[in-house]
């Protein structure tokens, strides 16, 4: 696998933010602004152009113990700004199966 | 059932003693995550969305109760009280943590179950006909040769590190319930004219971005060299195959670019070299194999029990009975599949509590034997006939007495973007979705056998290629799309459907296939006529007609 880094251009076409899974449980994890991992959409660092882009997935890259598989995903910022997710695959990794599970968690 | 020796409860053992280890440098940060990935892969961790997916191996199918009490176990303890049965003969838990992983493992390895070759580029779990052993007319039971091929190939470092994932999947059936047309190699047991037991054996099968179907290498390969010629099958993928390019690493592939004539020169030349080697098989090492696998003191029984004769009155027992319970070998007995779709839920999925009332049952009523098959049901392999309405009715309590198997809503559906990684779109709403519309018992024993596949990337784990009715997710614009095949069939008569045209959105799905199956009820030339068998006579073309004509 060549690593998300290696991508020259590192190109974002609105707010993003970087998610990945927590090392040791595996849940859904975003970076904040404060150098460590969030659960909370809300806490979540917002980047605008590729090279805020870079700097956030290379410094969340770096963190290995804390958070596996760190990418740049898409998020809508309301005007109370509100971070909403940007696309249906992160919709459901915020908000769980969109199918009703057999046993509720 | 089988029962493991010595060497293979070690090496389960030894197995979790070792990856605890892993898991516990890779949580200190000793190991980074690209140094672990390998390790858990071949502990059959993945990640997903959401969590941690943890894939654990049925070997060819069969379960013991208690090994099912310890699935359920599991889902209970470690996971969200659910598990969810695969295509290949595995059960899949979706939220797993990997600080517990460890702990989960060895609780599955006190009962002898392990997630050794769910994963990864190695020879994965050998699957077979679900109804090993009790089918009728078998040639004998595939799961002696399954166990086998298990114990060479588990961690054997020839198989171990293959360019690509590679699959096995036996049958002794002339109906094939284990799809072997479809996979790496596909191994069909036959007798030669001396009655001696040996192989039919097909290559090159697989679905995923290039789906073909395996063609036949040899007619007959003997029993005693199967082993070695599986093996010159490797060593040629090994030497040829495609480790460059990911998209064609599988055999099938380089059978394809090879041609199967010189596909099939070049494995026997190989063969000439190793057949007489030390992988001969002796009869003794099958003769042990074959003593492993006990089967029950069967009693004598009538074929027509006062109970069953009884309970045909009742026409929910009957609509039930003809769709779920198939002959056995052995007089007075059934074989009992478990319909793991009820309407509106996701295909595949069971909770602990259904797990363990299971293995209830099957202490009951079926010696303690479960299987598992490809089409992510369930099923109890002895059931006596005189049990069938008891069974039936507690069944029908714990939500496991659909009568649908084989029917339209019986769908084989993958995970799909609710949960996998790799997903364009998803599949289990889909599924949920068209078991709504096709509910009513009557319509869906009027349309008769029909399977829809629902895979929600071009992976195919889903089976689409093959489906009657084939729904494959695809992304277009940040939208979900869904391109429709009929005419494809995963059995001995295995062939890939056929497009109908573009793709359809989400909504519109249920409505397409409504139009489909509508088609169909208007086109066959008999009731008996099978959806199928309606295309294969009359090609997409008028089903086409009716699906697009409107929109
Ligand atoms: C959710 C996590 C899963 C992931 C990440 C995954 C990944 C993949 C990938 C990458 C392939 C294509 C491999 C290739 O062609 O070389 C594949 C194929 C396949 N998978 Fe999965 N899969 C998942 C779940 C499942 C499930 C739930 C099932 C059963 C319902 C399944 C059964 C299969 C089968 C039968 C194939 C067949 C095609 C073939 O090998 O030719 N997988 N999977
Ligand atoms: S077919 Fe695609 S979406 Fe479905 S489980 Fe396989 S990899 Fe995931």
């Amino acid at each position: 696998m060549t690593s998300p880094l290696e991508q020259k251009k590192l190109k974002i076409a609105g707010p993003s933010v970087v998610t990945a899974n927590r090392t040791w449980d595996g849940i859904v994890v975003y970076r904040t602004a404060g150098r460590s991992w969030s659960a909370d959409l809300s806490e979540a660092a917002i980047v605008r152009n590729s090279d805020e882009a870079k700097a956030l997935l290379a410094e969340s890259i770096a963190d290995d113990v804390g958070a596996i598989g760190p990418y740049i995903a898409p998020v809508q910022v309301g005007t109370d700004g509100r971070i909403e997710p940007g696309n249906l695959r992160e919709q459901i990794r915020r908000t769980g199966v969109t199918i009703g599970q057999p046993v509720q968690a | 059932m089988y029962a493991y020796d010595e060497i293979d409860r070690t090496l389960v053992n030894e197995r979790v003693s070792e990856f605890r280890d892993q898991v516990k440098r890779r949580l200190s940060g000793e190991l980074t995550e690209d140094e672990f990935k390998i390790l858990r892969l071949q502990n059959g961790v993945y990640l997903q969305l959401h969590a941690y997916m943890f894939r654990v191996a049925i070997p060819y199918g069969t379960l013991a109760s208690n090994q099912l009490r310890a699935l359920a176990h599991v889902a209970r303890k470690y996971d969200r009280g659910y598990g969810h049965f695969t295509t290949r003969q595995n059960i899949q838990f979706n939220w797993i943590k990997l600080a517990e992983l460890p702990d989960a493992l060895a609780d599955l390895a006190e009962v002898g179950i392990h997630a050794m070759q769910t994963s990864g580029n190695n020879m994965r779990n050998v699957t077979s006909d679900q109804w090993a052993g009790v089918a009728p007319g078998e040639i004998e039971d595939p799961r002696i040769w399954s166990e086998l091929i298990r114990q060479h190939t588990t961690l054997h470092p020839e198989f171990s590190f293959l360019p690509r994932k590679f699959k096995i999947a036996i049958t002794a059936s002339d109906h094939d319930r284990a799809a072997i047309k479809i996979h790496d190699i596909g191994l069909k047991l036959v007798k030669n004219e001396k009655g001696e037991t040996g192989f039919e054996v097909l290559v090159g099968g697989g679905l995923g971005r290039t789906p073909f179907i395996g063609k036949t290498i040899k007619h007959f390969v003997h029993g005693r060299d199967i082993l070695s010629y599986i093996e010159a099958i490797l060593r040629v993928y090994n030497q040829y195959g495609r480790r460059d390019n990911i998209y064609k690493a599988r055999i099938k592939i380089l059978v394809h670019e090879l041609g199967i004539e010189k596909f099939s020169r070049e494995v026997e030349e190989e063969w000439q070299h190793i057949r007489n080697s030390s992988l001969q098989i002796d009869d003794e090492v099958i003769e042990d194999i074959r003593s492993r696998f006990s089967y029950p003191n069967y009693e004598k029984l009538p074929h027509m029990p006062d109970e069953l004769r009884q309970a045909a009155a009742d026409p929910d027992f009957e609509a039930w009975r003809k769709n779920s319970v198939s002959p056995h070998k052995v007089q007075g007995y059934s074989i009992v599949t478990i319909s793991l779709k009820p309407i509106g839920a996701p295909p595949g999925d069971a909770t602990a509590e259904q797990m363990d009332a299971l293995a209830d049952l099957a202490d009951k009523y079926s010696f303690g034997e479960i299987r598992v098959g490809h089409e992510q049901n369930l099923a109890l392999p002895h059931v006596a006939k005189r049990d069938l309405p008891a069974l039936w009715k507690a069944l029908d309590k714990l939500g496991l007495a659909t009568p649908n198997v084989n029917l339209i809503t019986d769908i084989i559906a993958c995970p799909g973007l609710d949960y996998c990684s790799l997903a364009n779109a998803r599949s289990i709403p889909i599924a949920q979705e068209l078991t709504r519309r096709f509910a009513n018992h009557e319509l869906a024993n009027l349309i008769g056998r029909l399977h829809i596949n629902i895979s929600g990337c071009i992976n195919a784990c889903g089976h689409h290629h093959v489906g009657h009715i084939g729904i494959l997710g695809v992304e277009k614009n940040g939208e979900e799309v869904y391109q429709i095949t009929i005419g494809g069939r995963a059995d001995e008569s295995a062939a890939l459907g056929n497009l109908i045209g573009p793709g359809v959105k989400f909504d519109e799905v249920a409505d397409v296939v409504e139009d489909i199956v509508e088609a169909y009820l208007a086109l066959r030339e008999r009731p008996e006529e099978l959806f199928v068998d309606t295309v294969k006579r009359l090609g997409v073309e008028p089903f086409k007609e009716r699906v697009y004509a409107t929109r």
